[in-house]
């Protein structure tokens, strides 16, 4: 196996009343996109900060390609924040090309134009774009270096579902030009199909990493069933089945989809309502951290 | 790696611009007001005659027994501190006769005033044996000597509340974070700042130099090279110290509250309006300190008195000195997030 693009070898970030990152070591193969889930408040803005440099750790260090983050990283990074304002009063172009001066290679800024759909847009005041225009603009000026690493935290919050789906056919023509990604979100859908490799964090840990199927593989040789809370009494709760609560529902896991039909029938629990489905990502996270992941 | 430096420096300064030129508002206001001061100034205070005789006299106050002239009527006699003092005024027409009483009365007249022909003339009617020592000089109306006032207090605010909000506002939008990704240096996005802001400053006090100075026709007594120097170095010194303010902090009201805090006591205190010759030491100490008093006392050195480089050098390696001082410690205690 290759030298990892970036490793990170037991962060650690102390705040005065929490530890937000604790004791994280993690690395990054290149070429691939990289996923770093969970849910809010699991510490993984802070570790991608840390990661992109503009962060101090308390202790610990990040490398990338095997030495200390220096002028080389900042040169050969692109970074898309998740909320990141830009000057007032310059248009699209003037933003694209201010930000192109600070490197001394990169794109030309036609072709990054090109590359994010922002040609109709180019003469636009930077401040009068819709959400997923803005960030098609930032995931512009995150590649006018043409970086060989970009990050890109939480990039679809806040966008609606066409805006979201637009944004990941741009992030997958990246993909496609072998660059490397590391990608924080909370939407398992988006780290389901963009992701090669995840790592779902939780209190500052990593608690599982590998390819998405292979996790879901791992932990789950089941299939879920899902019921309305209310269709769930409380007596129930005491059956020998696994349970998982989120916020509207009971979640149950089984490799035995007969036996636990007849033990949920038994106890006449009502089945009308009921959904059959093989597990996915939020399955995989809900039973790492026991958390709803939008919470 | 110079190239790059460079190459950088340029790409932030000449966004900068942009977003200055383009916020039309701030541009507007930033040449009104200095216009609309001036004006209102020049009709409240540059009338040609004033209803008395005004006549210094060389003590710490007037006593009226003292010499019999100085209960003449429709004279207005005021107490001078310094000899030195006194004669510019006389030179410059801001009083009419300068009189000293110790010993055989002595006084200084200035040939070139008509109300300092007719002074004369009731002082010798009442000490004809007093001693004359002629001076020269053209009348320094007020508006003249508020003429630079008001190029340093525009300059004043340009430089600390243009740069302290612009930093802030950069740094609450998460502008700076996003800057601390590349490989942008803090030397190296605060040189571009000052140089951005040095620029319009220029060009602005520039403009309000050549409109203003137009329209209550002033003219330099001294070189305009050596005014460019010294609104040079005031501006950076100015500027870094507005980059100081808000190098660290990112709330706003307390930036604000800071920059209320230097600019009022240089408002008052550095000679904006009037001269402060003549007000106590530890006023005139405190004055001293601020970057402005300095820039007003050069300029009007070589605007009223055309003062050369050797004159007012002091003030220029002040200025210089703390520009580069205000500009470390900025640089050293920058701060890119907003916490």
């Amino acid at each position: 196996m290759s030298e990892p693009i970036l490793e990170v070898r037991n962060l650690v970030k102390q705040y005065p009343s929490v530890k937000a990152v604790d004791g994280l070591s993690l690395a990054v193969p290149e070429g691939i996109c990289f996923g770093l889930l969970g849910p809010n408040g699991a510490g993984k803005t802070t570790t991608i900060e840390i990661m992109e440099g503009i962060l101090d750790a308390t202790s610990g260090e990040v490398r990338y390609r095997g030495a200390p983050l220096d002028q080389r990283f900042r040169e050969e990074a692109g970074i898309l924040f998740q909320k990141t304002a830009l000057q007032d009063f310059l248009t699209v172009r003037q933003s694209i090309t201010m930000f192109r001066g600070l490197y001394q290679r990169g794109l030309d800024v036609d072709e990054v134009i090109r590359l994010c759909a922002l040609e109709k847009l180019a003469e636009r005041d930077n401040r009068k774009l819709s959400g997923g225009q803005q960030q098609r603009l930032l995931l512009a000026i995150a590649l006018v270096n043409d970086p060989a690493l970009l990050f890109l935290d939480e990039p679809t919050t806040g966008l609606d579902p066409q805006a979201r789906r637009n944004f990941w056919e741009l992030i997958q023509s990246i993909k496609a030009r072998k660059r490397t990604l590391i990608l924080t979100t909370h939407y398992m859908d988006e780290a389901e199909l963009l992701c090669d490799e995840i790592a779902i964090m939780d209190r500052g840990r990593i608690v599982a990493q590998g390819p998405p199927r292979r996790l879901l593989h791992e932990h789950f040789a089941e299939v879920m069933l899902e019921l309305p809370k209310q269709d769930f009494p409380a007596s129930a709760r005491n059956l020998p089945l696994r349970i998982i609560d989120s916020v509207e529902r009971v979640e149950i896991t089984t490799d035995d989809l007969d036996t636990t039909l007849r033990i949920l029938l038994d106890a006449q629990v009502p089945l009308s309502n009921l959904r059959i489905r093989p597990a996915n990502l939020e399955d995989l996270f809900l039973e790492l951290t026991g958390k709803e992941l939008r919470a | 790696m110079m190239a790059g430096v460079t190459q950088r420096l340029r790409a932030v300064w000449h966004a900068r611009n942009l977003e200055f030129v383009r916020d039309r508002s701030t541009l507007l206001f930033t040449l009104l007001l200095p216009l609309m001061l001036v004006v209102a100034m020049g009709f409240m205070f540059g009338g040609k005659d004033r209803p008395l005789f005004k006549i210094g006299v060389l003590a710490t106050s007037i006593d009226k027994q003292a010499h019999p002239f100085l209960r003449e009527r429709y004279v207005e006699f005021v107490p001078i501190a310094s000899q030195a003092e006194g004669i510019q005024k006389v030179t410059h027409q801001q009083i009419d006769l300068l009189l000293d009483l110790h010993g055989t009365p002595r006084y200084w007249v200035n040939t070139d005033s008509p109300k300092g022909y007719i002074t004369e003339k009731l002082l010798l009617a009442s000490a004809a044996g007093a001693q004359r020592e002629p001076v020269t000089g053209a009348a320094v109306r007020y508006v003249d000597y508020l003429f630079p006032g008001i190029l340093g207090m525009n300059m004043m605010f340009s430089c600390l509340f243009g740069v302290g909000y612009v930093v802030l506002r950069y740094r609450k939008s998460g502008f700076l974070k996003r800057l601390h990704a590349t490989p942008l240096t803090a030397f190296e996005f605060l040189t571009a700042q000052v140089l951005s802001r040095l620029a319009l400053i220029l060009f602005v006090t520039a403009v309000l130099y050549a409109g203003i100075g137009a329209i209550i026709h002033f003219h330099s007594a001294g070189s305009l090279l050596l005014l460019l120097l010294v609104a040079v170095l005031g501006a950076l010194s100015m500027v870094a110290l507005g980059l100081t303010i808000a190098a660290r902090f990112s709330s706003e009201e307390l930036v604000g509250g800071l920059l209320n805090l230097l600019t009022w006591p240089m408002m008052l205190l550095s000679g904006i309006w009037f001269s402060l010759e003549g007000s106590p030491p530890w006023v005139r100490w405190i004055a001293g300190i601020f970057p402005l008093t300095h820039v007003l006392d050069a300029a009007r050195a070589i605007m009223l008195d055309g003062a050369g480089m050797a004159q007012i050098a002091q003030h220029l390696i002040y200025l210089a000195v703390t520009a580069v001082a205000f500009l470390a410690l900025g640089a050293w205690s920058f701060r890119w997030r907003y916490d």
